[in-house]
Protein backbone atom coordinates (compact mmCIF):
# COMPACT_ATOMS: atom_id res chain seq x y z
CA UNK A 1 0.00 0.00 0.00
CA UNK A 2 1.28 3.45 -0.73
CA UNK A 3 1.19 6.44 1.53
CA UNK A 4 -1.44 6.31 4.17
CA UNK A 5 -4.90 5.87 4.77
CA UNK A 6 -7.03 6.98 7.69
CA UNK A 7 -8.23 5.48 10.89
CA UNK A 8 -11.17 3.84 9.52
CA UNK A 9 -8.99 0.91 9.15
CA UNK A 10 -8.37 0.80 12.66
CA UNK A 11 -11.63 -0.56 13.42
CA UNK A 12 -11.09 -4.60 12.56
CA UNK A 13 -7.39 -5.03 14.15
CA UNK A 14 -8.52 -3.09 17.47
CA UNK A 15 -12.00 -4.74 17.41
CA UNK A 16 -10.22 -7.81 18.81
CA UNK A 17 -8.55 -6.26 22.15
CA UNK A 18 -11.46 -3.64 22.68
CA UNK A 19 -15.13 -3.85 23.13
CA UNK A 20 -15.72 -0.10 21.50
CA UNK A 21 -15.36 1.17 18.21
CA UNK A 22 -12.10 2.71 18.39
CA UNK A 23 -12.98 5.33 15.02
CA UNK A 24 -15.61 6.78 17.35
CA UNK A 25 -13.30 7.89 19.93
CA UNK A 26 -11.62 10.55 20.08
CA UNK A 27 -7.69 11.30 21.29
CA UNK A 28 -5.65 14.41 22.10
CA UNK A 29 -2.53 14.80 20.94
CA UNK A 30 0.44 15.10 23.23
CA UNK A 31 2.44 17.18 21.13
CA UNK A 32 -0.31 19.85 19.30
CA UNK A 33 -3.30 19.23 21.87
CA UNK A 34 -5.08 18.63 18.60
CA UNK A 35 -8.50 16.43 19.66
CA UNK A 36 -9.86 14.30 16.86
CA UNK A 37 -12.13 11.06 16.12
CA UNK A 38 -9.53 8.75 15.49
CA UNK A 39 -11.31 7.79 11.82
CA UNK A 40 -9.41 11.21 11.10
CA UNK A 41 -5.74 10.58 12.12
CA UNK A 42 -3.54 9.27 9.36
CA UNK A 43 -2.39 5.84 8.90
CA UNK A 44 0.75 4.15 7.85
CA UNK A 45 -0.02 0.49 7.18
CA UNK A 46 3.32 -1.56 7.99
CA UNK A 47 3.64 -5.36 7.39
CA UNK A 48 3.18 -5.99 11.10
CA UNK A 49 1.94 -3.09 12.39
CA UNK A 50 0.00 0.35 11.93
CA UNK A 51 1.54 3.66 12.92
CA UNK A 52 -1.15 5.91 13.66
CA UNK A 53 -0.04 10.13 13.39
CA UNK A 54 -1.93 13.18 14.55
CA UNK A 55 -3.77 14.77 11.50
CA UNK A 56 -2.89 18.03 12.60
CA UNK A 57 1.24 17.79 13.58
CA UNK A 58 2.30 14.00 12.46
CA UNK A 59 3.23 13.10 15.68
CA UNK A 60 2.89 9.56 16.15
CA UNK A 61 -0.25 9.15 18.21
CA UNK A 62 -0.35 5.03 18.52
CA UNK A 63 1.60 2.29 17.50
CA UNK A 64 -0.04 -1.35 16.90
CA UNK A 65 2.24 -3.96 16.28
CA UNK A 66 0.58 -7.13 15.74
CA UNK A 67 2.68 -10.25 15.96
CA UNK A 68 0.98 -14.29 15.46
CA UNK A 69 0.81 -14.72 19.03
CA UNK A 70 0.34 -10.90 20.49
CA UNK A 71 -0.73 -7.33 19.75
CA UNK A 72 1.27 -4.15 21.40
CA UNK A 73 -0.15 -1.07 21.32
CA UNK A 74 2.04 1.91 22.35
CA UNK A 75 0.16 4.99 23.31
CA UNK A 76 2.27 7.83 24.17
CA UNK A 77 1.53 10.09 21.86
CA UNK A 78 -2.06 10.43 23.43
CA UNK A 79 -2.76 12.70 26.52
CA UNK A 80 -6.44 10.54 26.85
CA UNK A 81 -8.66 8.86 24.67
CA UNK A 82 -12.31 9.76 24.79
CA UNK A 83 -14.64 6.93 24.17
CA UNK A 84 -18.98 7.52 23.38
CA UNK A 85 -21.03 5.48 25.37
CA UNK B 1 -25.76 -12.01 19.55
CA UNK B 2 -23.55 -14.96 20.21
CA UNK B 3 -19.80 -14.48 20.49
CA UNK B 4 -19.31 -15.77 17.21
CA UNK B 5 -21.57 -12.96 15.84
CA UNK B 6 -19.26 -10.00 16.99
CA UNK B 7 -17.98 -7.76 14.53
CA UNK B 8 -14.83 -8.32 15.67
CA UNK B 9 -15.02 -12.17 15.24
CA UNK B 10 -13.76 -13.89 11.99
CA UNK B 11 -16.60 -15.96 9.74
CA UNK B 12 -16.89 -17.96 6.61
CA UNK B 13 -18.41 -16.37 3.77
CA UNK B 14 -19.36 -18.24 0.57
CA UNK B 15 -19.25 -16.56 -2.70
CA UNK B 16 -23.11 -15.95 -3.53
CA UNK B 17 -22.45 -14.11 -6.86
CA UNK B 18 -19.95 -11.65 -8.63
CA UNK B 19 -19.95 -9.40 -11.24
CA UNK B 20 -17.97 -7.35 -13.26
CA UNK B 21 -17.81 -3.68 -12.34
CA UNK B 22 -15.09 -2.27 -14.76
CA UNK B 23 -12.25 -4.27 -16.79
CA UNK B 24 -10.03 -3.96 -13.15
CA UNK B 25 -12.80 -4.60 -10.79
CA UNK B 26 -15.82 -6.58 -9.37
CA UNK B 27 -18.88 -6.81 -6.93
CA UNK B 28 -18.76 -9.84 -4.87
CA UNK B 29 -21.85 -10.96 -3.12
CA UNK B 30 -21.38 -13.41 0.28
CA UNK B 31 -23.45 -15.19 2.46
CA UNK B 32 -21.69 -15.12 5.69
CA UNK B 33 -23.40 -16.49 8.32
CA UNK B 34 -23.69 -14.18 11.75
CA UNK B 35 -22.82 -11.07 9.63
CA UNK B 36 -25.85 -9.97 11.21
CA UNK B 37 -26.60 -6.57 8.57
CA UNK B 38 -25.02 -3.54 8.89
CA UNK B 39 -25.41 0.34 8.83
CA UNK B 40 -24.71 1.74 5.38
CA UNK B 41 -20.97 3.06 5.15
CA UNK B 42 -19.39 0.52 6.96
CA UNK B 43 -16.65 -2.01 6.06
CA UNK B 44 -15.27 -5.28 6.63
CA UNK B 45 -11.86 -7.13 6.87
CA UNK B 46 -10.99 -9.99 4.68
CA UNK B 47 -8.38 -12.49 5.79
CA UNK B 48 -6.50 -14.35 2.85
CA UNK B 49 -4.14 -17.59 4.10
CA UNK B 50 -1.51 -19.11 1.82
CA UNK B 51 -0.86 -22.59 2.51
CA UNK B 52 2.06 -21.83 4.57
CA UNK B 53 0.46 -20.25 7.18
CA UNK B 54 0.94 -16.46 5.86
CA UNK B 55 -2.25 -14.44 5.90
CA UNK B 56 -3.03 -10.85 4.73
CA UNK B 57 -5.59 -8.78 5.92
CA UNK B 58 -7.54 -6.07 3.81
CA UNK B 59 -10.51 -3.94 4.12
CA UNK B 60 -12.84 -3.63 1.83
CA UNK B 61 -16.10 -1.36 1.64
CA UNK B 62 -19.40 -2.71 2.06
CA UNK B 63 -22.15 -1.55 -0.94
CA UNK B 64 -25.01 -3.79 0.70
CA UNK B 65 -26.96 -1.49 3.68
CA UNK B 66 -29.63 -2.79 6.05
CA UNK B 67 -30.61 -6.15 7.87
CA UNK B 68 -29.37 -9.93 6.88
CA UNK B 69 -26.12 -12.67 6.04
CA UNK B 70 -25.92 -11.09 2.66
CA UNK B 71 -23.03 -8.83 2.00
CA UNK B 72 -21.85 -7.17 -1.44
CA UNK B 73 -18.26 -5.85 -1.78
CA UNK B 74 -17.09 -4.41 -4.83
CA UNK B 75 -12.87 -4.58 -4.89
CA UNK B 76 -10.41 -2.63 -7.44
CA UNK B 77 -7.36 -4.68 -8.27
CA UNK B 78 -4.37 -3.05 -6.97
CA UNK B 79 -1.72 -4.19 -9.93
CA UNK B 80 0.72 -4.78 -6.79
CA UNK B 81 -1.58 -6.01 -4.79
CA UNK B 82 -1.38 -9.21 -2.03
CA UNK B 83 -5.46 -9.61 -1.57
CA UNK B 84 -7.24 -7.59 -4.39
CA UNK B 85 -5.88 -9.35 -7.67
CA UNK B 86 -7.40 -12.57 -6.11
CA UNK B 87 -10.41 -11.41 -5.20
CA UNK B 88 -11.21 -10.00 -8.79
CA UNK B 89 -9.68 -12.49 -10.76
CA UNK B 90 -9.99 -15.79 -9.27
CA UNK B 91 -12.61 -15.97 -6.68
CA UNK B 92 -15.60 -18.33 -7.76
CA UNK B 93 -18.91 -18.79 -6.57
CA UNK B 94 -19.18 -21.32 -4.09
CA UNK B 95 -15.81 -20.30 -2.69
CA UNK B 96 -14.99 -19.56 0.94
CA UNK B 97 -13.63 -16.40 2.14
CA UNK B 98 -12.90 -15.28 5.60
CA UNK B 99 -14.17 -12.10 6.43
CA UNK B 100 -15.17 -9.81 9.48
CA UNK B 101 -17.10 -6.90 10.60
CA UNK B 102 -19.14 -4.77 10.00
CA UNK B 103 -16.73 -2.42 11.18
CA UNK B 104 -16.57 1.21 11.63
CA UNK B 105 -19.16 3.64 12.87
CA UNK B 106 -17.97 7.05 12.29
CA UNK B 107 -18.36 6.51 8.22
CA UNK B 108 -22.10 5.84 8.12
CA UNK B 109 -25.32 7.53 7.64
CA UNK B 110 -28.15 6.56 9.15
CA UNK B 111 -31.35 7.24 8.11
CA UNK B 112 -33.04 7.59 11.35
CA UNK B 113 -30.92 8.08 15.31
CA UNK B 114 -32.96 7.38 18.03
CA UNK B 115 -36.38 7.27 16.25
CA UNK B 116 -35.60 10.54 14.37
CA UNK B 117 -35.92 10.88 10.43
CA UNK B 118 -32.71 12.44 9.23
CA UNK B 119 -33.64 14.85 6.72
CA UNK B 120 -30.62 16.82 6.60
CA UNK B 121 -28.82 17.30 2.94
CA UNK B 122 -26.18 14.39 2.71
CA UNK B 123 -23.69 15.46 -0.25
CA UNK B 124 -21.13 12.41 -1.31
CA UNK B 125 -18.07 12.83 -3.13
CA UNK B 126 -16.46 9.02 -4.40
CA UNK B 127 -13.56 8.91 -6.39
CA UNK B 128 -12.81 5.55 -8.22
CA UNK B 129 -14.14 2.57 -6.23
CA UNK B 130 -14.41 5.18 -3.19
CA UNK B 131 -18.10 5.12 -4.82
CA UNK B 132 -18.58 1.81 -2.58
CA UNK B 133 -19.67 3.08 1.00
CA UNK B 134 -21.40 5.51 -0.75
CA UNK B 135 -23.47 3.04 -3.01
CA UNK B 136 -24.52 1.70 0.31
CA UNK B 137 -26.11 5.17 1.59
CA UNK B 138 -27.82 5.49 -1.39
CA UNK B 139 -29.46 2.22 -0.55
CA UNK B 140 -30.52 2.94 2.59
CA UNK B 141 -31.56 6.09 1.39
CA UNK B 142 -33.93 4.93 -0.88
CA UNK B 143 -34.91 1.59 1.28
CA UNK B 144 -36.04 3.40 3.81
CA UNK B 145 -37.90 6.44 1.69
CA UNK B 146 -35.84 9.15 3.26
CA UNK B 147 -36.75 12.78 2.34
CA UNK B 148 -33.36 13.63 3.16
CA UNK B 149 -31.85 15.43 -0.47
CA UNK B 150 -28.74 13.63 -1.70
CA UNK B 151 -26.48 14.66 -3.92
CA UNK B 152 -23.64 12.25 -5.15
CA UNK B 153 -20.68 13.93 -7.29
CA UNK B 154 -18.85 10.81 -9.17
CA UNK B 155 -15.32 11.37 -10.47
CA UNK B 156 -13.97 8.89 -12.68
CA UNK B 157 -11.05 8.11 -15.35
CA UNK B 158 -13.52 7.03 -18.31
CA UNK B 159 -17.30 5.69 -18.32
CA UNK B 160 -15.79 2.61 -18.40
CA UNK B 161 -14.11 2.87 -14.80
CA UNK B 162 -17.78 3.58 -12.87
CA UNK B 163 -18.55 0.90 -10.80
CA UNK B 164 -22.86 0.18 -10.22
CA UNK B 165 -22.77 2.31 -13.88
CA UNK B 166 -26.42 1.11 -14.32
CA UNK B 167 -27.49 1.78 -10.76
CA UNK B 168 -26.55 5.44 -10.80
CA UNK B 169 -27.89 6.13 -14.21
CA UNK B 170 -31.32 5.75 -12.87
CA UNK B 171 -31.04 7.51 -9.58
CA UNK B 172 -33.62 6.73 -7.15
CA UNK B 173 -36.20 9.69 -5.95
CA UNK B 174 -34.56 12.47 -3.99
CA UNK B 175 -30.96 11.70 -5.94
CA UNK B 176 -29.11 13.45 -8.03
CA UNK B 177 -26.08 11.96 -9.38
CA UNK B 178 -23.33 14.26 -11.48
CA UNK B 179 -20.21 12.21 -13.12
CA UNK B 180 -16.84 13.85 -13.62
CA UNK B 181 -14.40 12.18 -15.94
CA UNK B 182 -10.68 12.69 -15.46
CA UNK B 183 -9.24 10.92 -18.71
CA UNK B 184 -11.81 10.78 -21.00
CA UNK B 185 -15.62 12.10 -21.08
CA UNK B 186 -18.31 10.24 -23.21
CA UNK B 187 -18.38 12.43 -26.66
CA UNK B 188 -20.32 15.42 -26.45
CA UNK B 189 -20.17 15.96 -22.34
CA UNK B 190 -19.83 19.79 -21.27
CA UNK B 191 -17.27 19.45 -18.74
CA UNK B 192 -13.63 18.53 -20.10
CA UNK B 193 -12.00 15.59 -18.40
CA UNK B 194 -9.71 16.39 -15.93
CA UNK B 195 -9.51 15.93 -11.97
CA UNK B 196 -12.47 18.14 -9.96
CA UNK B 197 -11.76 21.44 -8.85
CA UNK B 198 -12.73 23.31 -6.59
CA UNK B 199 -14.70 25.66 -9.10
CA UNK B 200 -16.61 22.12 -9.69
CA UNK B 201 -17.39 21.63 -6.07
CA UNK B 202 -18.81 24.64 -6.12
CA UNK B 203 -20.67 24.00 -9.19
CA UNK B 204 -22.11 20.76 -8.37
CA UNK B 205 -22.14 20.57 -4.96
CA UNK B 206 -24.66 21.24 -2.20
CA UNK B 207 -23.18 24.93 -0.74
CA UNK B 208 -21.90 25.38 2.63
CA UNK B 209 -24.64 27.42 3.88
CA UNK B 210 -26.85 24.62 4.10
CA UNK B 211 -24.70 22.64 6.23
CA UNK B 212 -24.98 19.28 4.27
CA UNK B 213 -23.45 16.18 5.86
CA UNK B 214 -20.39 15.23 3.48
CA UNK B 215 -18.74 12.36 2.74
CA UNK B 216 -16.02 12.00 0.48
CA UNK B 217 -14.19 8.19 -0.09
CA UNK B 218 -11.44 7.33 -2.39
CA UNK B 219 -7.93 7.21 -3.25
CA UNK B 220 -5.69 9.34 -0.02
CA UNK B 221 -4.68 12.19 -2.98
CA UNK B 222 -8.43 12.82 -4.05
CA UNK B 223 -10.22 12.92 -0.48
CA UNK B 224 -7.27 15.20 0.80
CA UNK B 225 -7.88 17.74 -2.11
CA UNK B 226 -11.75 17.62 -2.45
CA UNK B 227 -12.03 17.68 1.73
CA UNK B 228 -9.65 20.38 1.66
CA UNK B 229 -11.35 22.48 -1.31
CA UNK B 230 -14.39 21.66 0.98
CA UNK B 231 -12.96 23.90 3.86
CA UNK B 232 -11.85 26.32 1.65
CA UNK B 233 -15.51 27.16 0.22
CA UNK B 234 -16.97 27.05 3.90
CA UNK B 235 -17.92 23.97 4.91
CA UNK B 236 -17.00 23.02 8.25
CA UNK B 237 -14.51 20.21 8.62
CA UNK B 238 -16.15 19.04 11.34
CA UNK B 239 -19.13 18.07 8.64
CA UNK B 240 -16.86 16.49 5.98
CA UNK B 241 -16.01 12.54 6.47
CA UNK B 242 -13.68 10.97 4.93
CA UNK B 243 -12.20 7.79 4.17
CA UNK B 244 -9.22 6.79 2.22
CA UNK B 245 -8.34 4.15 0.49
CA UNK B 246 -4.47 4.59 -0.49
CA UNK B 247 -3.61 3.64 -4.15
CA UNK B 248 -2.75 6.37 -6.37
Amino acid sequence: MTGHVDGNVLAGPLSELFRFDVTTASARCVSCGDVATLACAMVYVEPASLIVRCRNCDDVLMVVVQEPDLVCIELRGMAWLQVPR
Amino acid sequence: MTDTDKPSVWKVGVVAETRTETASGRSIVLDVPGWGGNIAGQHADVRLTAPDGYTAVRSYSVASAGSGDRVQLAVDRLPTGEVSPYLVDDLIVGDQLEIRGPLGGWFVWRPEIDGIEQTGPVQLIGGGSGIVPLVAMIRSHAASDSTAPFKLLYSVRTPDDAFFRSELAEPSRGLDVTWAYTRRAPDGWARPAGRLTRADLEARTFPANLSPAVFVCGPTGFVETVANSLVELGHDPARIKTERFGGQ
